[in-house]
């Protein structure tokens, strides 16, 4: 049983960076702005967490230096894409691929170093057996990202500038209309967006595995993505999904652990195999996808 | 104001256009002279240094592997001062193309002695080797040679076998877990000395392995030490380069091994010692040989008695009676009183693969494509 | 005038990078010149930038057509490696001795099998979006790491070379299955010419035919093409089968090149290079072949800037990243007036 508790232990901690980013790019893709440089976000991000970290010895004020960072570059891209216009797509993967450089850049003098984190157990709680090990002893920033999920289903769906959001990306031509800054809320969507990939990645690197290595993100901001599409951009959805692939990607692992007879190659794919078996169910039905997802998604907006 | 696009053109290119030219006029003249002394100026009388040029396939900085390989060149820099000039080139991947290239490229800038050091770049440096008979080139790993290309290799397996000695005495769930890379025979080797070396102090040990498929990822090593961990397993072993499974047993407190150079500093309670290799053994005798004409090729395959290898940096905690087992077996190793892979000695399955009393020589030690009794599951591919 | 924002943004990467080289202690004029120049300057250096360039300008030319269709084919690398297991496959199964048929045809199936391996990788991602609607960037990167994967899986497994000494990697290649060089004593293979076939192939595809017409208005007016019948279900199809077909025989042509065998990695990224290379050619089969020369340019000046100046090798990533980036900032400053207008009171 201790064992199953480990693994669902692991499974939370594996998905939580994509929980994070993925309600980060929610909210953007909620507005109606479709930002693929997850990744690139995510990599700075964690450069720069694990650096500010590791010289002020505070984990808490790495995590601050990663949403800063992840704010930063998601304002180059809101720049480019709200204010000169540009294509959403192509800016998003430019994005990624100078973050991915960036990223291996700044870290250069920092790789090999090291940082040591310390999980939060919360008392009494992480006592008990079995969920003592499996929920509640858990680093912080775990607890936050649930906390974060709930704050975004409140913000949606019970607050009069979540609807405001929801229907800029439905339709910002009558939100326009109507008198609402639509770029301006844009571009702050983008920036709690980026905010949220930075803390993912600064998790990453300062929680996960405390050190940092040329593309240490390994892929998660391109997952965090697919999440949001597949939780149909609804924020509990994103938690089960992140929940769904942190379990795939510790399963194949734990298969191989136990003797199953699978080439282990092809264990690894499991993860990749899932995202698309899960976008293709979802996506299957056309009007489903077209009742759920942002209308204006990814298109420009130029008023006037 | 109305910013028309004239104006924002002027202004960008302006700006690009003067920065290449405008301030660096008075540079120009510089460059011929920072241009690598390849053809060093006639009027000097001190001998020509000898060129060494090393090629990694990870970042220096990487703690590990490509780390260990750079700080023995550090070694041999200190050791032979003005004689010899180092240059590397890091993060060159194993895929051949590149590889082949870069050497190219070093062994046509002047440098005599090249070392590469990963496997993926033997069919390179073989076909560099042709064109350039002139320039000596050392491979790591690998099983190829020529007249101007030697190979060399580090016995790991005395290290990993060490480190299971210490293991067997540690563990108390008598379950081992290694975070395998790629299966190929070293690695597979190295568990086999690990399980070997725990047996030899435990015989109730058994051994499970999780293949990340990768020479290196944080990520990847952690979860699959996670999952063995929760299989019971109490202490760790890494066949891989990043310090993230003696970061994830600190975490857990479970017990770990360094591989390839100190990892202390990533689990100062977790880390109870590291199998260090140190490449400046070889490389200062290799340059030194070339320094004195002397340099022939060959194969060589050092380990604990050259030096090469060693498990050091033990943790404090470690007591003194499994300190004084360690150094037993250590010393036999060395003297050839206690090899390793002496017979008799079965796979998994059952079968004998070294007969009572037979040492096994080294061609045995590199077709090792089994796991020895005690290691779980079946070696894949 | 189409070709003023590449170069304009070509030069304001030069421009930071020299800034850069500037930060981190070096001539930022030796720092350029080593990065620009040395590849550049002798016959063999021109070869290996010349032999760089084939995959990517492959690659990118296929890319090309999807991104004028809108179809964003993020998946590249994935269809470039599976190209470059059937063709690696295909030699292994010629290269036993038995001389069945000669190294040339051999050679030619080889790419043949390239291009039908990254095409039905690529179909992949087609019937994906076209059967259930799923969203073509995801399902084609998705892809690629599978398409990793299934590498490591083959070299490991079915392509292992049995004396090799249980190493993942296939036999070497027998000289006749290997490629013939264009240059001789050079690394340039024909695949070179083939590259430059294919540009000039596309050119007219895309500027003179009506497929290609349909294309590009597809995705430049979905609505209008759909209203003239361009059927966008074939524009999907035709375009990611495209790329994919062009994709696979980059693929095979680093195997049966420069490689000679079948590795667990056959591709530093080129299928992602190959998208900035798209772009900064502006999706034109010519334009391409600028873009190719300056990103391998990046790859072997950034190289040489690590042997001859000791600069950190992320320096290649940085410049690739800035040069896209600025590439799209310059197009809408180029195209578009800026006007700053006062927000009207609301």
């Amino acid at each position: 049983m201790e064992n199953l508790a480990a693994l669902v232990a692991a499974s939370i901690n594996s998905g939580t960076p994509l929980l994070i980013a993925a309600l980060g790019l929610l909210i953007n893709e909620r507005a109606g702005v479709l930002n693929l440089g997850a990744e690139g976000m995510m990599l700075v991000a964690a450069i720069a967490g694990f650096a500010v970290g590791y010289h002020t010895h505070s984990p808490l004020l790495g995590f601050v230096a990663g949403a800063v960072a992840g704010m930063l570059m998601s304002s180059l891209f809101a720049w480019l894409t709200l204010v000169l216009a540009t294509n959403q797509v192509a800016t998003g993967l430019a994005l990624s691929i100078f973050g991915a450089g960036l990223s291996a850049f700044m870290g250069q003098s920092f790789v090999g170093m090291s940082l040591t984190t310390r999980p939060t157990a919360i008392p009494y709680l992480a006592d008990l057996p079995f969920v003592g090990v499996a929920l509640f002893s858990h680093h912080w920033i775990v607890y936050f990202s649930l906390l974060l999920c709930a704050a975004i289903i409140w913000f949606l769906y019970r607050t009069r500038a979540g609807l405001v959001l929801r229907s800029i990306g439905e339709s910002p031509e009558s939100a326009h209309a109507l008198g609402y800054p639509v770029r301006s809320i844009r571009f702050a969507a983008l920036l709690f967006g980026g905010a949220c990939c930075g803390v993912a990645g600064a998790y990453l690197s300062l929680v996960y595995t405390p050190m940092w290595v040329e593309g240490l993100v390994a892929g998660r901001g391109w997952i965090a993505l697919a999440l949001t599409t597949f939780a149909t951009w609804r924020p509990a959805r994103v938690l089960l999904g992140a929940l769904l692939f942190g379990s795939v990607t510790i399963l194949q692992f734990h298969f191989q652990a136990i003797g199953i007879a699978i080439p282990s190659q092809i264990l690894s794919m499991l993860p990749y195999v899932a995202t698309i078996v899960v976008l293709v169910l979802i996506s299957r039905n056309p009007d489903w996808i077209r009742l759920n997802m942002p209308a204006s998604l990814g298109k420009p907006f130029r008023p006037g | 104001m109305k910013f028309t696009r004239r104006h924002t053109l002027a202004a960008a290119l302006s700006v690009a256009v003067l920065s290449l030219f405008g301030c660096g006029k008075n540079e120009e003249a510089k460059p011929a002279a920072s241009a690598p002394a390849a053809a060093s100026a006639p009027a000097e009388k001190k001998a020509e240094p000898l060129h060494v040029a090393f090629v990694y396939v990870g970042p220096v900085g990487d703690a590990g592997w490509t780390y260990a390989h750079d700080a023995a060149r550090k070694v041999a820099e200190a050791k032979y001062g003005d004689r010899i000039k180092t240059t590397f080139v890091e993060n060159v991947p194993e895929s051949a193309a590149d590889a082949e290239r870069v050497m190219r490229d070093l062994a046509s800038q002047g440098n005599k002695l090249i070392f590469g050091t990963t496997f993926g770049y033997m069919e390179a440096m073989l076909k560099v080797a042709k064109d350039f008979p002139d320039v000596k080139f050392e491979h790591a790993t690998g099983y190829k040679t020529a007249d101007n290309l030697a190979q060399y290799d580090v016995r790991t397996y005395e290290g990993a076998y060490l480190a299971g000695v210490a293991a067997g005495k540690l563990t108390k769930s008598n379950k081992l877990g290694v975070v395998g890379s790629v299966p190929i025979p070293e690695v597979l080797r190295n568990i086999n000395s690990f399980t070997l070396g725990a047996k030899s102090v435990n015989p109730k040990i058994t051994t499970k392995v999780v293949w990340v498929n990768k020479w290196f990822d944080p990520g990847k090593e952690r979860e699959a030490a996670i999952t063995l961990i929760g299989q019971g397993v109490d202490v760790l072993m890494q066949n891989t380069d990043s310090a993230a499974v003696v970061q994830t047993a600190q975490e857990k407190g479970v017990y770990a091994f360094g591989w390839d150079s100190d990892m202390s500093k990533f689990g100062e309670k977790a880390h109870m010692a590291a199998s260090v290799i140190d490449w400046s053994v070889y490389y200062t005798k290799r340059i030194g040989d070339v320094l004195d004409g002397t340099w022939k090729t060959g194969t060589t395959w050092w380990g604990l008695k050259e030096g090469m290898i060693d498990l050091k940096a033990f943790n404090a905690s470690l007591s003194d009676d499994v300190k004084k087992v360690i150094a037993e077996k250590r010393q036999g190793v060395i003297d050839g009183t206690a090899p390793i892979w002496k017979g008799p000695i079965k796979d998994n399955t059952g079968k004998e693969v070294l007969p009572k009393d037979k040492v096994a020589d080294d061609k045995f030690l590199h077709d090792i494509i089994f796991y020895v009794e005690g290691v779980e599951g079946k070696v894949p591919g | 005038m189409a070709y003023f924002s590449p170069l304009l943004a070509l030069a304001l990467t030069l421009f930071f990078g020299a800034l850069l080289f500037l930060a981190l202690g070096k001539n930022p004029l030796t720092g350029l010149q080593v990065f620009l120049l040395e590849p550049v300057k002798s016959r063999a250096a021109i070869s290996e930038l010349l032999l760089k360039t084939t995959p990517l300008v492959l690659t990118a030319l296929g890319l090309s057509v999807c991104y004028r269709a809108n179809v964003w084919n993020i998946g590249a690398e994935g269809q470039l490696i599976a190209g470059g297991i059937a063709a690696g496959s295909t030699i292994l199964m010629f290269d036993n001795g038995a001389h069945l048929l000669s190294g040339g045809m051999v050679l030619v199936l080889a790419s043949l099998a390239g291009v039908v391996g990254g095409a039905l990788w690529a179909s992949i991602t087609a019937l994906l979006r076209d059967r259930f609607n799923a969203n073509e960037i995801l399902v084609s990167l998705m892809l690629t790491y599978i398409a990793q994967l299934l590498l490591m899986y083959m070299v490991n497994g079915p392509l292992k070379d049995p004396h090799g000494m249980n190493f993942p990697q296939s036999r070497v290649f027998s000289p006749e299955f290997l490629l013939p060089m264009l240059v001789p004593g050079s690394r340039l293979h024909v695949g070179f010419a083939v590259m430059l076939v294919a540009t000039a192939v596309m050119t007219v595809f895309v500027y003179r035919s009506f497929a290609g017409y349909r294309l590009t208005v597809g995705g430049l007016a979905p609505l209008a093409a759909r209203y003239a019948g361009f059927s966008s279900r074939r524009a999907l199809w035709t375009s990611l089968l495209i790329s994919g077909g062009f994709a696979g025989i980059a693929g095979a042509f680093e195997v049966s090149g420069p490689i000679g065998q079948v590795l667990p990695s056959i591709s530093p990224g080129y299928g992602f290079a190959a998208i900035i290379v798209a772009f900064v050619g502006r999706l034109n089969p010519i334009g391409t072949i600028f873009g190719g020369l300056i990103l391998s340019l990046f790859y072997l000046g950034g190289e040489m800037a690590q042997s001859r100046l000791g600069l950190p090798s992320a320096i290649t990533g940085l410049f690739q990243g800035m040069l896209l980036f600025l590439l799209l900032a310059c197009d809408t400053l180029i195209n578009y007036r800026l006007r700053w207008v006062a927000q009207p009171q609301s």
